[in-house]
Parts: structure tokens; C-alpha cells; sequence
């Protein structure tokens, strides 16, 4: 299964960042593999509409669940959609840890 | 002649100025007043009388699911993430969409299609014989400001005399107020807060190709920096309202100052004066 995280580097060391449109980067882990691919954010300094347009993709690169800390409404509608589920992570640990986390079942499911 | 009164920082007195310019030049022929502060439109205070409304709208994209494919190529094109393309259905986001009209150029199976969609509304009203009022009015939770603006100007077309008072600011809704005037006024206030914002404001009318003039209201006489900033931008300062209570209480019961004090009445006629002269058209 792919999980995307959102985070501040390109690497599942660097820290998860709490916004989501304007993440710099998307790190999708795989939970079977253990390897991990990052993306650049392409709308990270777009001027609107971000959000939907992140969603788009995490669509594209077939995440089944999301790990960040803020959702907006628009992208939040589009994943919903899409059935990716959505994960709450607010502290200031890594990727990894964000996914450990998630592995571990402590994260809040965003509704 | 078209004059736009802005300011830069709200609360300055755009509207004061605006109702009064208006007011004093009705008593001797037409005007058009134009209220573009569409997200709060205030003019309607001070002329208080029935107005004929009309609905502004803006063209939507509709897409019909039987011919769409779902290719994507809408929702890549759209730069704003107004349409999100799923591989089942599309989602349409209107608040993000800027009627560009885009999405239904590149769909190659035709199946988009534009609808009006209602962000505002544009009343129009005579309140004095020789005065027409037009209230631009954005609803609520509509975050497009500029098609209500353009509709609201497109209405005083072959008007005589149009005053239009700008939103605060120095973003969109006030570029297209400013836009295609003849000269503006700056209206500003004896505050570090005043004349920063009156910085930003002159040079988005410098940019625009506005000539622009000042205003000083509220002014306590110690305007040095103003008046430093108007001598070294080359912007003359062309009225001085002065901090004074009975000032604050017309205003603040929605009178206006030229009808309670006909005195002022030259001074505000002879603003407009001198932004005629500012705009280049002969008097």
C-alpha cells in the first residue's frame, strides 16, 4: 500500500511538514517495500487553488492514504471522493515518524 | 470625465469624499456615483432611495458525464484547481473557477458547456434629480470582486460625470476600479498607518497610468511626512479636512457634510476642479 506524507525534504528523514497544498515536497512510502519515492510539490508557490490541484496528485501517483497535518476543504472533498483516506499528523517529527506512527495505528483519521 | 476616489488604508474617508464630490456637483448638472467597494458598499447610506436591482453573473463551466471521458485535460489545463478530474467523475470547485472559459477549448470530446452563475448584484437608484447611484454587491462567500466592479462601470457608460469610490487597498477589486479613469484622488490621514498605505496606493496609480491627487482627512496639522512624500512624489495635496467633531457627527449620522455646511460645497467642487486639471480635460 502507498502512503503519502507531506514534508519539508525530499528524503523520509526530513521533517513532515503540516500544510498540504503548499507542501514542499510528497514522499510516497510503500508499506510492503519499505522504499520510498519523493515529489516535488509543482504548486507549492502556485497563486490559488492549490489544494485540489495537490490532490490531484496524490491521485495520480495512487496513494491510498494521506498523512499530513492541515486539509483544506476543496482538497479534502476531492480525496474523500476518491476514497484516499486521511490521516492527522501535528507533531514535529520526521516522515518516518509520521509513518510509524501510522503503522502503529496512533493517528487521528481526518473525516 | 471619470474620477475614482481610493485610499490605500481603509477607514481614511474614501466614501466621505466620494458622497460629497458627488453631492456638490449635482446642484449644477448630472452625475454618475459608482460604489465599486462591492464587499461593503456604503454609498446607499448616505442617498437612501428605491433602487431597481439587477443579478451580475459569471459563466461556469457544466459538464455533461455522458460525453466525458475523463481524460484530464480539463482539469490539467485549469491553472486555478476549479475542476479535479477522478477517474469516475469530475469535481467542479466554482469558488476557485475565473470563468477563463479554458476548460471547454481543450476538452476534445465537447462536453463542457458554460452557465451563468450569480456572484452579485448591481442596483441602481435616483436618489436627487440629477444624481444616479450604482451599488455594486458581492455575495457573501463569493470571492470574485472584479466581474461585479466591471459590471458596475459598464453601467455609467456615456455617463457625463462619474465619480467611482475604490475599495481600501491596493489589489484586484482596486486595479479594476482604477482602471480607464481619467485621474483619481488618494484619500489619506495624518497616520504612519495612512501613509504607508498612501505609498502602495500612489504607486499602483503611477503603474496604471492614473494621474492621481491627495486628500488629507481627518487632518490634526501635523502632516510633515505627508506632505513630504506628496512634494518629493510630485502629487499635489488639493483639500485639507481637518479633524473636527462636528465633521464626525454629520458624518457619522449619514449626512453629508456639503448639505449640512453648504460652505464646503466650493471646497469639493473645487477638488473636482483641480482633478480636471490633473486629468488634462479643460473646465
Amino acid at each position: 500500500m502507498k502512503i503519502c506524507i507531506t514534508a519539508q525534504g525530499a528524503t523520509p528523514d526530513a521533517r513532515a511538514e503540516e500544510r498540504f497544498g503548499r507542501a514542499p515536497y510528497f514522499i510516497f512510502m510503500d508499506s510492503a517495500t519499505e522504499s520510498f519515492e519523493a515529489v516535488a510539490n509543482p504548486f507549492a508557490d502556485g497563486a490559488g487553488g492549490v489544494g485540489p490541484k495537490a490532490a490531484q496528485l496524490i491521485l495520480d501517483h495512487k496513494a491510498a492514504a494521506l498523512i499530513s497535518g492541515l486539509l483544506g476543504g476543496n482538497a479534502k472533498a476531492v480525496l474523500e471522493s476518491a476514497g484516499v483516506a486521511m490521516y492527522a499528523y501535528r507533531s514535529s517529527g520526521s516522515v518516518r515518524d509520521a509513518f510509524d506512527a501510522f503503522r502503529n495505528n496512533t493517528l487521528e483519521q481526518v473525516k | 470625465m471619470k474620477l475614482a476616489v481610493a485610499s490605500g488604508k481603509g477607514g481614511t474617508g474614501k466614501s466621505m469624499v466620494a458622497a460629497n464630490i458627488a453631492y456638490a456637483l449635482s446642484q449644477t448638472g448630472p452625475v454618475t456615483l459608482i460604489d465599486c467597494d462591492v464587499e461593503e458598499p456604503d454609498l446607499h447610506l448616505f442617498f437612501p432611495a428605491p433602487s431597481t436591482t439587477c443579478d451580475v453573473t459569471v459563466r461556469v463551466p457544466v459538464v455533461d458525464e455522458s460525453a466525458c471521458d475523463h481524460c484530464g485535460k480539463c482539469g490539467a489545463f485549469c491553472q486555478y484547481g476549479a475542476l479535479t478530474v477522478l477517474p469516475d467523475r469530475i469535481l467542479f470547485f466554482p469558488e476557485l473557477c475565473h470563468s477563463c472559459g479554458g476548460c471547454t477549448l481543450v476538452c476534445p470530446k465537447y462536453a463542457i458547456r458554460e452557465e451563468p452563475r450569480r456572484i452579485g448584484m448591481l442596483g441602481i437608484s435616483a436618489p436627487l434629480p440629477t444624481l444616479t447611484l450604482i451599488t455594486g454587491t458581492l455575495d457573501e462567500g463569493s470571492p470574485h470582486a472584479v466581474p461585479v466592479i466591471k459590471e458596475a462601470k459598464t453601467q455609467a457608460l456615456g455617463g457625463h460625470v462619474v465619480i467611482i469610490d475604490t475599495a481600501p487597498g491596493t489589489s484586484c477589486p482596486v486595479v479594476e476600479a482604477l482602471d480607464g479613469c481619467d485621474a483619481c484622488i488618494l484619500v489619506t490621514e495624518s497616520t504612519p498607518f495612512g501613509l504607508h498605505d498612501l505609498q502602495l496606493a500612489a504607486d499602483v496609480a503611477a503603474r496604471l497610468g492614473v494621474p492621481a491627487g491627495i486628500v488629507i482627512n481627518r487632518s490634526d496639522g501635523k502632516d510633515g511626512e505627508t506632505l513630504r512624500f506628496c512634494i518629493d512624489h510630485d502629487l499635489e495635496v488639493m483639500l485639507t479636512i481637518p479633524f473636527d467633531r462636528e465633521i464626525a457627527a454629520i458624518q457619522s449620522r449619514g449626512d453629508l457634510l456639503c448639505r449640512e455646511r453648504p460652505e464646503w460645497q466650493k471646497d469639493f467642487s473645487a477638488l473636482y476642479a483641480k482633478c480636471r486639471a490633473l486629468a488634462g480635460v479643460d473646465t
